[in-house]
């Protein structure tokens, strides 16, 4: 079953950076593993970030809309009447339970899913102290590191350069030597 | 309530029917503005600029510049 694996290698991966702490999947953790309230109401005896993967898993994932179980497993003595009144017609509902029975089911709804983040700031951030990072490495090897430039790039040999190409007339058409005026020896 | 049922089917040929006339479009216009704008410009600018040189004249200007290896400026 392809949404189990999948939501079993979500899990791994945030179960992991929870350990190591990453700044930025810091509201993923957040978002997806239980909080110790919420722990209760799942009827899970886990003390630390450890969960059972062989048992069917909830999961909140836009791409995969319905999880392997209810997000609420274990039910008080209201939300298992709720439940029971669930079995007949639906009509029979109110809005506010038909709400609470939704929220028994699922934890976020799809906006709450998509809400955003700061996590932009931080990747911008990040960005740019590894440019500024960069930018000192490279002028330290513009320094100490490369060789001196070759002759051919000193003003009086371009300027010769410039000359011949004139004298070759290297694209006359279009390009280089168009732009040179031969009879009054400028530039265009 | 009770919204409107979504369409179901035909998204794609909707699509289609929708954007493949105007990508024609923009293709076409493109083609043309390039050939109107750079290639036809280009080819007349080539033919007015041999029209006027004079083959043997250049030749000697470069000579005497002294580009050449084959033949070295007159003089010397």
């Amino acid at each position: 079953m392809m949404s189990s694996k999948e939501a079993r290698s979500l899990k791994m991966l945030h179960l992991t950076t929870g350990r190591v702490g990453c700044l930025l999947s810091k509201q993923v953790v957040v978002a997806l593993t239980s909080s110790g309230a919420r722990m209760s109401s799942h009827g899970h005896h886990e003390v630390s970030d450890s969960v059972d993967m062989s048992q069917p898993m909830y999961w909140d994932r836009l791409d995969t809309p319905l999880p392997d179980r209810p997000w609420k497993d274990v039910l008080d003595s209201t939300d298992k009447s709720l439940k029971q009144k669930e079995k007949g017609p639906w009509t029979a509902l109110s809005k506010e339970e038909k709400i609470a029975l939704y929220r028994l089911k699922f934890n976020h709804t799809y906006p709450e899913m998509k809400r955003p983040s700061h996590e932009w700031k931080t990747v911008i951030g990040g960005m740019f102290i590894v440019f500024g990072i960069t930018g000192l490495v490279v002028l330290w090897q513009c320094h100490y590191v490369y060789p001196p430039q070759p002759h051919t790039f000193g003003e009086e040999w371009q300027a010769k350069q410039v000359q011949r190409m004139l004298d070759m007339q290297i694209n006359p058409i279009e390009g280089f030597s168009a732009q040179w005026d031969y009879k009054n020896k400028q530039w265009k | 309530m009770s919204l409107a049922k979504p369409a179901m089917r035909g998204l794609l040929g909707k699509r289609l029917r929708f954007h493949l006339p105007i990508a024609f479009a923009l293709s076409l216009v493109a083609a043309a503005a390039f050939k109107y704008g750079v290639t036809e410009p280009r080819k007349q600018a080539y033919a007015d600029f041999y029209k006027q040189y004079d083959t043997t004249k250049e030749f000697n200007n470069m000579r005497e510049a002294g580009v050449f290896e084959s033949v070295r400026p007159t003089g010397k």
